[in-house]
């Protein structure tokens, strides 16, 4: 028999909703624990094999100067290294504090700030070591980490879409925000893979699963300011859990230049 | 008056509201009837069980990148024009099973998914949307290759026209000759003329679905008031193309369309300029049309394969790149773009697979992938590819363009790139 591939997911700067959504997917979980062995995996079980893995599913950003050095580590074990989730993949939520002082922050948020040891960003895994796939979202979402597993088991290429959310939103037959409404929507520079679920409810996609391939935020950003959009609010929407992806952080500075 | 099947080219009158009748009658044969429904703020094709679900007196402001809809006291029952769906999200689904396969001891057992729903009856069809739909019977039915599932839903498919009083500023089918005024490919095509419709009888079927309603013959003064209503209609289009030829574009589109131009939440009193536009509703004759402005977009389609086919290079293709999304957006509500993405779903024991089809687009980067790579890596060169498939190439394959002038791809761009206005640049540019 084919030895089934070993699997281990680590934790970093998180909330943990990535790991739940694997946790949560109730109809495959038995199917996946079947198709891998999970070999290390602190928030399912308290069983803890030793490396080398697979694959190791990262989620959560590095914000320690030890997180920095125990990806390293990890980087050695794991044969593929997959980020999920918008922590891993760009640096999450708490990447605001790479425009904020950390310092102030400790001082009002913690009783002993002697105690906390941080580092003044939080960056994404990939700034620290070589990423092999990316599985995005904030949380990702079940289909996806499925696909993720199946592919690997198979060993094939997970097809996840890289095109924008509003492809999904089409397929939906969703009536778009922007066009209808005249909602500062991400969709048209967010990648795919939520299945466009904030416009069905009739509000705007802000962006939780990153910049997709040629995103242009320009043009986009520059459309809803000419329609009256202040640049507050394209700054807060353009800065938030994906803020620190490359393509998002360019166009939040240079409105944050322009707004100040 | 009622008779069991009416023949085809007669003319009929009815009050509106025996149109219930019409859908009762469909209904009753099996049909589901689809047609306009107000929903989330724009109307767009659902299932219709009564003309209480219509959006009568809803009217549409469009232009790039906004859609609108304001509810005026003239507005009659389907003063609206096209909204972001069409016959396409019926006939060829966004999402379809075209396979499933499943792993038995000696091999895989596949199945074709036959196609098991009840015929589609559309009610409110526009002219130019008739046409889209020839063109994608072309693409599905009439090439090497024939789409069983298009084949299967488009045999059935029974059309209830309506003639447009009324067009947006994005519409242009009176460039590419496929309306305002229906004339092909409908079972009934219908006028409103004040408080009735005026019917013409298309096809058998619509001979013996009309008898349904309490109808009187049209007299001949019905009919010519309902031709005229078409042709005031495209006369004003037409006052657009005379009008595109001596003021700049932006200008006249921005002034027309006025505060609905501004993004933000529709505001009730913010009338758009278009609004005060059409006061002929209801009443559009002769003497109306004068007065008002120029309707529509126009596209001057003299030579265009070879306009844009001799102009690869031409530097507004990298231009309009940089306001290009590459969302796709453009051919997703585009009736007559037929491209699609073929996978195969497994499921984790790999014994079950479905092969799953989605409506694809030429915008996206693995749409052009082969195994080397992406061939149209830039947004350049897929909006390129799109516009000269349309409008150019498509000839080739299809012996038609690829465009019946909806403006559905100007109104549903985020960032409201409209396709005449590229076309113009690159035509102005050259001569
Ligand atoms: S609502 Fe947003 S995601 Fe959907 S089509 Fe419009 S811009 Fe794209
Ligand atoms: S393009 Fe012509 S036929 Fe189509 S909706 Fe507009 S006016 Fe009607
Ligand atoms: S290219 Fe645009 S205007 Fe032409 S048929 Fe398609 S959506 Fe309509
Ligand atoms: S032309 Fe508009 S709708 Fe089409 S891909 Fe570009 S931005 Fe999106």
């Amino acid at each position: 028999m084919v030895r089934k591939p070993r699997l281990a997911v680590f934790k970093f700067a998180s909330c943990d909703g990535c790991q739940l959504s694997l946790l949560s997917a109730e109809d495959e979980l038995l199917a996946i624990a079947d198709a891998v062995e999970i070999a290390y995996f602190l928030e399912a079980r308290t069983q803890q094999l030793d490396g080398p893995y697979d694959v190791g599913l990262v989620e959560g950003s590095v914000t320690t100067a030890h997180d920095a050095q125990r990806i390293r580590d990890i980087r050695q074990q794991c044969r593929y290294l997959v980020t999920i989730g918008a922590c891993a993949t760009s640096g999450g939520i708490q990447a605001l504090k790479n425009w904020a002082d950390v310092d102030q922050f400790i001082s009002q948020v913690y009783a002993h700030p002697e105690y906390i040891q941080t580092l003044a960003s939080s960056t994404p895994i990939g700034e620290h070591v070589v990423v092999d796939f990316e599985l995005r979202g904030c949380p990702i979402n079940t289909r996806q980490l499925v696909e993720l597993v199946a592919a690997l088991v198979q060993g094939r290429q997970p097809r996840v879409p890289t095109y924008s959310v509003c492809v999904e939103c089409k397929r939906r037959q969703t009536v778009c925000v922007a066009v209808a409404r005249g909602i500062a929507c991400l969709g048209p520079v967010t990648q795919a893979g939520c299945g466009a679920i904030c416009p069905a409810y009739s509000r705007d996609c802000f962006g939780c699963y990153g910049p997709k391939e040629q995103a242009n935020l320009v043009s986009l950003t520059g459309h809803y300011l000419r329609h009256g959009r202040s640049p507050d609010e394209l700054l807060r929407l353009t800065r938030s859990f994906n803020g620190y992806a490359a393509e998002f952080r360019e166009v939040s500075e240079s409105l944050s230049e322009s707004g100040s | 008056m009622n008779s069991h099947k009416l023949p085809v080219g007669s003319y009929i009158r009815f009050e509106k509201p025996q149109l219930q009748a019409v859908i009762d009658r469909l209904r009753q044969l099996g049909y589901r009837t689809v047609g306009p429904r107000r929903v989330d703020e724009a109307i767009v094709y659902d299932d219709l069980r009564s003309i209480d679900e219509l959006p009568v007196g809803y009217l549409d402001y469009q232009d790039g990148g906004v859609y609108r809809l304001r509810h005026s006291a003239d507005g009659g029952w389907f003063d609206y024009v096209v909204g972001p769906h069409s016959l396409k999200n019926f006939l060829f689904p966004p999402r379809d099973r075209v396979l499933e396969a499943h792993r038995e001891p000696g091999g895989w057992r596949m199945e074709t998914p036959a196609v098991d729903e009840p015929p589609i009856a559309a009610i409110g069809v526009r002219s130019c949307d008739l046409h889209a739909l020839a063109i994608q019977d072309r693409v599905f039915l009439e090439q090497e290759y024939v789409d069983p599932a298009y084949r299967a839903r488009r045999a059935n498919l029974f059309v209830l026209a309506i003639n447009c009083r009324r067009a947006a500023a994005t519409c242009f089918c009176h460039s590419m000759n496929t309306g305002p005024q229906v004339t092909r490919g409908y079972d009934l095509a219908a006028t409103e003329v004040d408080d009735h419709f005026v019917v013409e009888v298309g096809s058998d079927a619509g001979g013996h679905v009309v008898t349904a309603a309490d109808w009187v013959p049209s007299a001949l003064a019905d009919v010519e008031r309902a031709r005229q209503q078409s042709q005031a209609l495209k006369r004003r289009m037409q006052g657009r193309q005379a009008a595109a030829a001596t003021r700049p574009r932006h200008a006249s589109s921005a002034a027309e369309l006025g505060p609905a131009a501004e993004l933000g939440p529709p505001a009730e009193s913010g009338r758009a300029a278009e609004l005060g536009d059409v006061p002929g509703i209801g009443a559009v004759g002769e003497s109306d049309v004068a007065q008002h402005q120029p309707l529509g977009r126009f596209l001057d389609t003299r030579e265009l394969p070879e306009l844009l086919l001799s102009n690869l290079s031409h530097p507004r293709w990298e231009q309009v790149a940089e306001r290009c999304l590459s969302c796709a957006n453009c051919t997703l509500v585009c009736p007559t773009c037929f491209c699609s993405s073929v996978e195969e779903v497994g499921d984790l024991t790999g014994e079950h697979v479905v092969r799953q089809r989605s409506w694809a687009s030429c915008f996206t980067a693995e749409h052009s992938y082969m195994n080397s790579g992406t061939v149209r890596k830039t947004t350049a060169s897929r909006y390129r590819q799109w516009l000269t498939h349309k409008l150019a190439t498509w000839h080739e394959q299809f012996g038609t363009s690829g465009c019946v002038g909806c403006g559905r791809c100007i109104t549903w761009c985020p960032v409201g790139i409209d396709l005449t206005q590229e076309v113009a640049a690159i035509r102005g540019d050259e001569s």
